[in-house]
């Protein structure tokens, strides 16, 4: 009997968190579904939800009308440069406050974190400023450095927590073998550290794919990431629900499924190492 | 243990880092500091150039003398607690929910993350544009199948538009986080509860909600921060119209769009002592945890 409860349990449980979770993941799915209507279908009356004529035609008018290789180009760039920048930058760092500490190091790790609750709109005109100043202004450069000082801290914070778990006793033993400071970092630790520093890539691109304050007021029309591109179509002009949806579909696809993966990093990543 | 080699050399590796994030902190800093003691308005011929006017606080007065000033604190408000009610409670509802035994689990849990991967533009333009239009959105066709007249979402109801739109946002977040935190309860303490009679409220209320309060609190600390910051949803969606003028975007407005750089600067000092006063609270539980 006491099987029966528990499997009629688990039924309502099922049922349960499928129907929410498919209303959570509702708009996404119909602008999915939207993408492959007609610009008539798209606000056909009553709604139709899969018996319409399925069409590619949005994705070839969005890609031919606003030139979205080069906005996704310069989301590609923008987020994979910062993230490969700030990783060459983090991964000293992290090292040398996980293996030789110092008094100050905890001081060090709070202070980073406190850099990054910073409100950007506190410091905008600034970094305005000086983009003007240095031709910075709608470059992939200059949004590339802004974008890898946001995420520096939070790059930092993972590796250390990554690195954090990787045993002494290890090191140590390489050391007493003779293994250089070089060879040490080179042969020993980094294998190790491999699947911390992927973790921690993945969530550092999807954050700065993502960003949009920065890129939608440091850039006009040359280095305009997806974010940008995708506000351009905030001012309603005639029917485009569909090609809004398409545009919306290839700006957020690669990002949903790189997400799926880091799902298990993302706690970690962030709360800083708060709740594992 | 550590040799003074190896101590000279961690300073070393650590000094890139340390240095660009001082330099990202202190420049602009001070900048936006200087700027707030200032007369500065470009598109009047103000140039660092010819120099700047002191004004003493008269910007600091004057950013909070505005009339558009306590509506907008009120905004930010409204959004921030109602999103941090809405995130919470349905947060710990759905990570109970998950946290049980069904089938599919992974899948779900990737349905309901999803939200957190789209982009901040996607997701209002979406909602702005295919749910909350009056005329073609879905939720005015769900009005008029039950018969009801459709609502211009983003005009007549503003302010709980946004908080739906950016609930939505970061609900997975919530989800994940509090999941995460239920997963590591002790489940024996939770049977011998249930052996002992306890109802599942009183389970729920005196062994569970106690457990979660540190992972809570870390999920309103971490969002306040974000959520006092949002930009791009305000951006596309009202631009500010309609009462969602917050803290955040009537700074930008006076500085990027009206130009008066002083008094938007001022009203950025307030901003960045806001966001410190959640910080420091923040921080200590980070702190605390770091010892462990």
């Amino acid at each position: 009997m006491a099987r029966s409860v528990t499997q009629n349990r688990k039924i309502i449980n099922t049922s349960a968190a499928w129907a929410v979770g498919l209303l959570i993941f509702f708009p996404i799915l119909w602008t999915i579904l939207t993408s492959f209507k007609t610009e008539a279908q798209a606000i056909s009356d009553p709604p139709v939800f899969l018996a319409f004529d399925w069409t590619l035609e949005n994705y070839g008018a969005v890609m031919e009308r606003s030139n979205y290789a080069r906005f996704l180009w310069n989301s590609i760039v923008i987020a994979g440069g910062s993230t490969i920048l700030g990783i060459i930058i983090a991964v000293p760092a992290a090292w040398s406050m996980a293996f030789v500490p110092s008094k100050r190091t905890k001081d060090i790790l709070l202070w980073m974190l406190s850099t990054k609750m910073l409100p950007a709109v506190g410091v905008l005109y600034p970094i305005y400023l000086l983009f003007i100043k240095l031709g910075l202004l709608d470059t992939k450069f200059g949004l590339t450095i802004v974008l890898m000082l946001i995420n520096l801290p939070i790059i930092v914070w993972m590796l250390y927590t990554y690195f954090k778990e990787i045993p002494g006793e290890i090191l140590e033993a390489a050391r007493m073998d003779g293994a250089s400071l070089k060879e040490e970092v080179l042969y020993v630790l980094t294998p190790m550290a491999i699947p911390g520093i992927a973790s921690t890539l993945l969530l550092n691109v999807i954050l700065a794919w993502n960003e949009a304050f920065w890129t939608l007021n440091l850039t006009a029309a040359k280095a305009a990431p997806l974010t940008a591109f995708i506000a351009s179509y905030s001012s309603p002009e005639g029917l485009f629900y569909a090609k809004l949806s398409a545009a919306s579909t290839m700006a957020i696809a690669p990002i949903l499924i790189l997400g799926w993966f880091s799902q298990k990093q993302l706690v970690s990543g962030l709360t800083f190492g708060a709740v594992k | 243990m550590a040799t003074q080699h190896s101590r000279s050399a961690a300073r070393l590796m650590m000094a890139p880092a340390v240095v660009l994030l001082l330099g990202w902190m202190l420049i602009p800093l001070s900048m936006t500091l200087f700027f707030s003691f200032k007369k500065y308005l470009p598109l009047r011929g103000d140039s660092m150039a010819n120099g700047l006017e002191w004004v003493g606080f008269a910007n600091y007065a004057r950013f909070v003398g505005s009339s558009a000033f306590w509506p907008s604190v009120q905004a930010t408000l409204v959004i921030v607690g109602g999103v941090l009610v809405i995130t919470v409670v349905l947060g710990v509802l759905l990570a109970l929910l998950l946290n049980q035994p069904m089938w599919g689990q992974g899948v779900v849990r990737i349905l309901v993350i999803a939200p957190f991967f789209v982009m901040p533009t996607v997701s209002a333009l979406v909602w702005k544009n295919m749910f909350m239009d009056p005329t073609n959105g879905l939720l005015a066709y769900l009005w008029k199948f039950f018969g009801a007249e459709p609502i211009a979402w983003l005009s007549q109801a503003s302010l709980p538009s946004l908080i739906m739109i950016v609930s939505w946002q970061w609900l997975p977040f919530a989800t994940l986080i509090l999941l995460t935190a239920i997963q590591s309860l002790d489940g024996e303490q939770l049977e011998a509860a249930e052996m002992d009679g306890a109802p599942s409220i009183k389970r729920f209320w005196f062994i569970v909600l106690p457990h979660l309060s540190r992972a809570i609190t870390i999920v309103i600390l971490i969002q306040t921060i974000f959520l006092l910051a949002i930009f791009a949803e305000i951006f596309v969606t009202t631009g500010g119209a309609f009462g969602t003028k917050t803290l955040s975007y009537l700074i930008f407005q006076r500085v990027l769009e009206s130009q008066n750089v002083g008094l938007g600067s001022a009203g950025g000092v307030y901003a960045i002592i806001l966001a410190n006063i959640v910080a420091i609270f923040l921080m200590r539980i980070v702190g605390k945890n770091l010892d462990a």
